[in-house]
């Protein structure tokens, strides 16, 4: 590995010598570029917009934009995940859906805002995201019939497989808080 | 154990009589296309004219396979989620860059370079867009790595299919040589504040793919912001404009059409790195952020479908370790009873596929053939039994087991477990 750690002292030397035209490369961008590209979420909710959505309002988003491929409530589609396998993970045939295998909510609405529809992602509102994460959980059992979710509530449904997950101690010791 | 062989010296390649027999059949079987003496061989001729695009010979075939997940081969390429590459017809260590496995999560999007950007941000002191002129104008690294899907060798877990060829079993790798923009170069020109531990990096497709990568100081000391694929830009299935390259770790961290690179002091917790890309042990907890490929080998000749004829036989594979550089290759042909060490074709480089060749005069006996890699940080491949007996057989990704190929008596290869 000393050759790699030469070459980059080598272009760190390179580097500082054209530094001050370095300090030029690219642009700073506007408050609001960064806003439109910042879409993740975390589990601690940081990333969440503002509004809210309610599992009825869900239900309809759903019909409109995911059953086609999803099935109706989540059953029968030619992509599957979204619900059912509780109890299989120790089975031969483990189904990893959002109720069984999926840790964290703020991993669905993550998941919805940035990739789907899968014909037109982020052609949902922050609104319509919310009401469509509420019908999944809601057909897990997670949230009421007629429950809502928004940025402060969201965080705080816990799923069933929450402490499911073991990181690797190389990646995880140190770096997760 | 045999004495290790000198890797520069080349065997010789004496004629056993076997083979002299067997190239003595071979004559009476003769078929349309050959060249029995050296006057059936045609005149010399003016060819083609030049041209801008040089394609390669109409006699060879080359393509990769797409398909849909473990048993499911022979999709419609619309449903399909990878592309495997023809391992059993390469040889030396670059994959040619159409032939490179893919797996994309939405489609290859068609990118103008010229209205991409990346942005840098997060726990940072500068945030900065920078386009595909800004990137080329910092100074560049060039490195040859492998890139592997961490599904590769996912057809095992379970069964063995014996219809697969090595191009089904190990085809999710592929190996080329890369040059970008060294990480370490962004995160200083961004000036990444203290705290910031992990790194977001977003790609540019449907799904906006999106992989936390911990900022070890090997992470940010290797990976690079790719801009070139063996001395031309990415193609578009690996990236264009832009991807990262994270060597030695998994295939899914090397983000693709990379449009955003954010700093956080935690992981995001993606779908990428929580309801996939994780494996499930047998007690039904799954293994997180198992970011590192293993050391890994294959033989690509014999291999799954071929069939070979008594007499001498040269065995030839590929490995590869992402932990470090591969130091020994060993082949057992005896069921994984004896092993004999392999000659390293060229210089093994640290992530990065070596090829490895060992010659073998077959008696005519069914047996089995089986290779194992060590990589220079002594992690020594597994058998199957071993890794199954760690990890259960539900992990789906991370598969790093010895492949073995059983050889019946008259000469077919075929997958099987162990």
């Amino acid at each position: 590995m000393s050759w790699i750690n030469r070459s980059l002292a080598l272009l760190a030397l390179v580097f500082s010598v054209t530094g001050a035209q370095a300090q030029t490369v690219g642009r700073t961008p506007a408050a609001a570029e960064i806003a439109a590209w910042d879409i993740d979420v975390r589990p601690d909710g940081q990333g969440l917009p503002q509004g809210f959505g309610t599992v009825a309002r869900g239900k309809t988003v759903y019909a409109e934009n995911c059953e086609g491929c999803h099935g109706v409530g989540g059953i029968g589609g030619i992509k599957g995940g979204l619900v059912g396998g509780q109890g299989t993970l120790t089975s031969n045939h483990p189904i990893k859906s959002v109720g069984s295998f999926w840790p964290y909510s703020t991993t669905l609405f993550d998941y919805v805002r940035r990739a789907m529809p899968y014909p037109a992602p982020g052609s949902l509102s922050a609104a319509d995201t919310y009401a469509v994460v509420a019908y999944i959980l809601s057909l897990n059992g997670l949230l009421p019939a007629n429950g809502r979710l928004d940025a402060k509530t969201l965080p705080k449904v816990r799923m069933p497989n929450r402490d499911g997950f073991r990181p690797d101690a190389e990646f995880s010791q140190g770096y997760i808080p | 154990m045999q004495v290790p062989p000198d890797r520069n010296h080349v065997p010789s390649v004496r004629p056993t009589r076997r083979n002299m027999l067997v190239a003595g059949a071979g004559l009476a079987l003769a078929g349309p296309a050959t060249a029995e003496t050296l006057a059936d061989i045609p005149d010399r001729a003016p060819g083609a004219p030049l041209s801008g695009h040089s394609e390669r010979s109409s006699y060879v075939k080359l393509s990769r396979i797409p398909e849909a997940g473990p048993g499911m081969r022979h999709v419609d390429p619309a449903d399909a989620i990878n592309s495997k590459a023809p391992l059993q017809e390469l040889v030396g260590t670059i994959t040619p860059s159409d032939l490179h496995y893919e797996r994309s999560h939405s489609g290859v999007p068609d990118i103008d370079p010229d209205v991409h950007r990346l942005l840098v941000h997060g726990q940072v002191e500068r945030p900065l867009v920078l386009s595909l002129d800004d990137l080329k104008a910092l100074p560049s690294i060039t490195r040859t790595v492998f890139i592997e899907c961490t599904g590769n060798g996912w057809e095992n877990w379970k069964a063995a299919d014996p219809t697969l060829t090595v191009q089904n079993t190990h085809g999710l790798v592929s190996n080329n040589e890369w040059t970008g923009v060294p990480l370490r170069i962004l995160v200083d020109l961004v000036g990444r504040s203290s705290g910031s531990t992990w790194m977001l990096a977003e790609g540019g497709d449907g799904a906006g793919v999106a992989r936390s990568i911990p900022l070890t100081d090997e992470i940010i000391d290797e990976a690079f912001v790719a801009y070139g694929q063996n001395g031309e830009p990415l193609r578009p299935a690996h990236g264009f404009p832009i991807r990262l390259v994270t060597p030695g770790l998994e295939g899914n961290l090397h983000i693709k059409w990379l449009r955003r690179l954010k700093f956080g002091d935690r992981p995001w917790m993606t779908r990428w790195e929580t309801a996939r890309y994780t494996q499930l042990q047998a007690n039904g907890t799954a293994r997180q952020f198992q970011l590192r490929m293993e050391t890994n080998s294959v033989i690509t000749s014999p291999s799954g479908t071929m069939k070979i004829k008594p007499g001498r036989n040269l065995i030839r594979g590929l490995a590869w370790s992402g932990h470090g550089r591969i130091s020994r290759v060993e082949v057992s042909t005896d069921a994984a009873t004896t092993w004999k060490e392999c000659r390293l074709v060229g210089q093994a480089l640290t992530k990065a596929q070596v090829r490895f060749e060992l010659p073998w005069d077959w008696d005519g006996r069914p047996t089995k053939i089986v290779s194992r890699s060590t990589d220079d940080a002594g992690h020594i491949q597994p058998d199957r039994a071993t890794l199954i007996a760690q990890t259960g057989t539900n992990a789906l990704f991370h598969y790093n087991a010895q492949q073995t190929w059983s050889i019946d008596l008259s000469g077919e290869v075929h997958n099987v477990l162990d």
